[in-house]
């Protein structure tokens, strides 16, 4: 996952992504063995989380059926549930694409969560000061341009500290979420918080339509515009990523920095870039809460966010169309642990979220390693 | 009599701190990432509460707590090591594991979603501060297991190829070192330690509480780095981050500075050191690349 460091352990068996694949008949072959290895470790993951599920639910004294049904059921089974889904799955967007362009840089930002707090806190900010009864579409550029300048300042820290002392990134972020959330703490206690609440006071203007206001069945949940805001930064992330100059450099960067430095990229530049833009839209992410549901920033609203989304980049391969549908099952099973806590508590939930990042961080060098062993047997076959 | 209850305090508040970054200076030096030093402690806290609930023994807690401390580094040690998982994600996911395992068994065993009912803790016979203190036993252990990392890592063949393993594991191998087993055994032993000082929390207040670790581990992780992965400094660095918290707890009610401004302390000079204002702290070179990718 960090590819410009060579697995120094392991003598010469694997070398990381660069490594030649053993002579592919066909690009159909290698799209199949890339779809593959994108494939099997979330099922391998998901099949060991539901043998794990079992066991808890049983200690507990439960039936698995009738706890996996009343989770599916209270998810994707009722409008009410699906729409909490999709506003949980909104927020996991955001900062599992933030991690994500993070990641194919070869920087890892564990950040995400203390810039999606700054982006939703700025965000609330410029709410308070913008006059009341401006219409939503005409606020909405200022709250992108507040949050997403939020959480990248948030993100450049880091970057660059990394492009110019060489300070590792992940110290860095683990530091900064501390250090952003408790300033964060003081700035709404001290200054700006509604007396005996924990959150500042309402915008004046500008809140997102919800999901319920177009289709009623989706009253009561959370769900709402910025699930729009959440698939555009997904597309124009994609776009990014493999269709510019920029993001190709960014995965140059990734795969191997020395590499791409003699080809002429500025890495120092590319590194600190990429952090930077890594945390304005784990920051853009903020809306979801600040815009889309409460209307006011509350501490804490970002907890366990940001490590979610280090989660659902690591299942969603770091492409954006993985991280989307990534993001819909870790919403899931947040969403669905609440379903079935009159049952078992909740917290089985969390235990199956690790799981399944356990399994897949440890299964998908495995799985690599299985088809290319697979496909060399095959092909020493044919040519011999 | 201010100054001794600030060191009695400071020196209370640091035990914790001590055992998990000496734990984690043995983990780093080896080359995985002390990421887990958070989960190790909760693990440990919990599963001391709970022995020590269940045998009403102190001491059965301490023993239950570095076997669960000792558990969870194997499994860090298994996924970064024979399957190559990246350190950081499975870190991250182990911490998140502890996390959900100690609050569903709290509600499984104590039917409580908060907090354990009251369990036994060392006995102190008499006295407060300094004389309560010192009859902990765990405040011995918490001061031995710098020196003890120092002079194992320093002194002993062990702790040399657990140096050379860290550095340079490549190079280890080729004269004959058995990577693998050195980089489980110093994880194992961090994890071991971590799980001590999580005893530490939970015998100290006589209860678990949910998360009660706080960030502790990753208060370790920074002494670990602020004390450029030396045992004794990091050693150091725990006793400053320490008198901090006991600053910011002496502070509170007064108005003077905000407390979060005090919290910030040990991540800001975490971060300093980083950059190297004052002397560069340098990571062991192969700290973090068991990877495969």
């Amino acid at each position: 996952m960090i590819p410009s460091t060579p697995a120094t352990t392991i003598p010469a068996a694997d070398t990381g992504p660069l490594a030649p694949l053993p002579a592919p008949a066909s690009t159909r072959a290698l799209r199949r063995s890339v779809l593959e290895e994108a494939i099997l470790p979330p099922l391998v993951a998901l099949l060991l989380a539901a043998v794990v599920g079992d066991v808890l639910i049983l200690t507990f004294g439960q039936s698995p059926g009738a706890v996996f049904k009343l989770l599916l059921d209270g998810t994707w089974g009722n409008a009410y549930g699906f729409g909490q889904v999709l506003y949980k799955a909104t927020t996991l967007v955001f900062t599992g694409l933030a991690v994500g362009l993070g990641l194919r840089a070869g920087l890892f930002n564990i950040g995400a969560e203390s810039q999606l707090a700054a982006g939703g806190f700025c965000a609330a900010l410029v709410g308070l000061m913008l006059p009341a009864g401006i219409p939503a579409l005409l606020c909405l550029p200022i709250y992108m341009l507040a949050a997403a300048l939020g959480g990248g300042a948030v993100g450049a820290v880091p970057g660059v500290l990394k492009a110019r002392f060489g300070a590792h990134e992940v110290i860095v972020t683990i530091m900064l979420n501390f250090i952003v959330l408790a300033l964060l703490n003081y700035l709404t206690s001290a200054r700006l918080h509604v007396p005996d609440t924990l959150h500042t006071p309402e915008l004046r203007s500008g809140g997102l339509p919800r999901l319920s206001d177009l289709v009623p069945a989706f009253q009561g949940s959370a769900a709402n515009a910025t699930i729009l805001l959440a698939l555009a930064a997904a597309i124009v992330l994609g776009w990014y990523l493999f269709r510019t100059r920029g993001g190709f450099e960014l995965r140059a960067v990734g795969l191997q920095p020395r590499a791409a430095e003699y080809a002429g990229v500025n890495v120092a530049g590319v590194t600190w870039r990429a952090l930077a833009i890594s945390g304005a839209i784990a920051g853009l992410g903020g809306l979801n809460y600040v815009l889309g549901y409460k209307h006011y920033y509350e501490e804490g609203f970002a907890t366990g966010a940001g490590f979610l989304g280090i989660a659902v980049a690591l299942v969603g391969r770091n492409h954006p169309v993985g991280i989307v549908l990534a993001a819909l099952l870790f919403a899931t099973l947040s969403q669905g642990g609440l379903a079935v806590n009159a049952l078992v508590p909740k917290q089985m939930v969390d235990v199956l979220q690790a799981v399944v990042i356990l399994a897949v961080s440890t299964s998908v060098p495995e799985v690599r390693r299985l088809l290319r062993d697979a496909r060399r047997s095959l092909t020493g076959r044919t040519t011999p | 009599m201010i100054v001794l209850a600030f060191l009695v305090q400071t020196l209370r508040i640091a035990i914790p701190y001590l055992l998990a970054s000496a734990g984690g200076v043995m983990s780093e030096r080896a080359g995985l990432i002390g990421l887990t030093l958070e989960g190790y402690m909760l693990g440990g806290a919990f599963c001391g509460a709970v022995a020590s609930y269940a045998s009403g023994s102190a001491t059965v807690g301490v023993i239950a707590a570095i076997a669960g401390g000792g558990i969870l580094a194997l499994l860090y040690a298994v996924c970064a090591i024979r399957f190559r998982a990246d350190q950081v994600v499975v870190g991250i996911a182990i911490n998140l594991l502890v996390i959900g395992l100690t609050r569903f068994f709290l509600r499984l065993i104590f039917d409580s979603s908060s907090n354990s009912p009251r369990v036994t803790g060392f006995a102190v016979t008499g006295g407060s501060g300094l004389a309560a203190l010192v009859q902990n036993p765990l405040v011995w252990v918490g001061l031995a297991a710098v020196p003890l990392v120092a002079w194992v890592l320093y002194r002993t063949p062990f702790g040399l190829r657990v140096r050379a393993v860290g550095e340079h594991p490549a190079a280890a191998a080729s004269v004959g070192v058995p990577v693998a087993r050195v980089q489980y055994m110093a994880v194992v032993l961090s994890g071991m330690l971590a799980g001590v000082g999580g005893a530490y929390l939970s015998l100290d207040q006589h209860q678990f509480t949910d998360g009660m670790t706080a960030g502790r581990g990753f208060i370790a992780l920074a002494a670990v780095v602020f004390g450029r992965w030396d045992p004794m400094r990091a050693g150091l660095a725990c006793l400053l981050f320490a008198a901090a918290d006991t600053f910011q707890i002496q502070l509170q009610g007064s108005q003077a500075i905000p407390s979060q401004f005090v919290e910030m302390i040990p991540y800001v000079l975490t971060i300093i050191a980083l950059v190297g204002v004052v002397g560069r702290a340098v990571a062991p070179a192969a700290l973090g690349r068991t990877a495969s990718e």
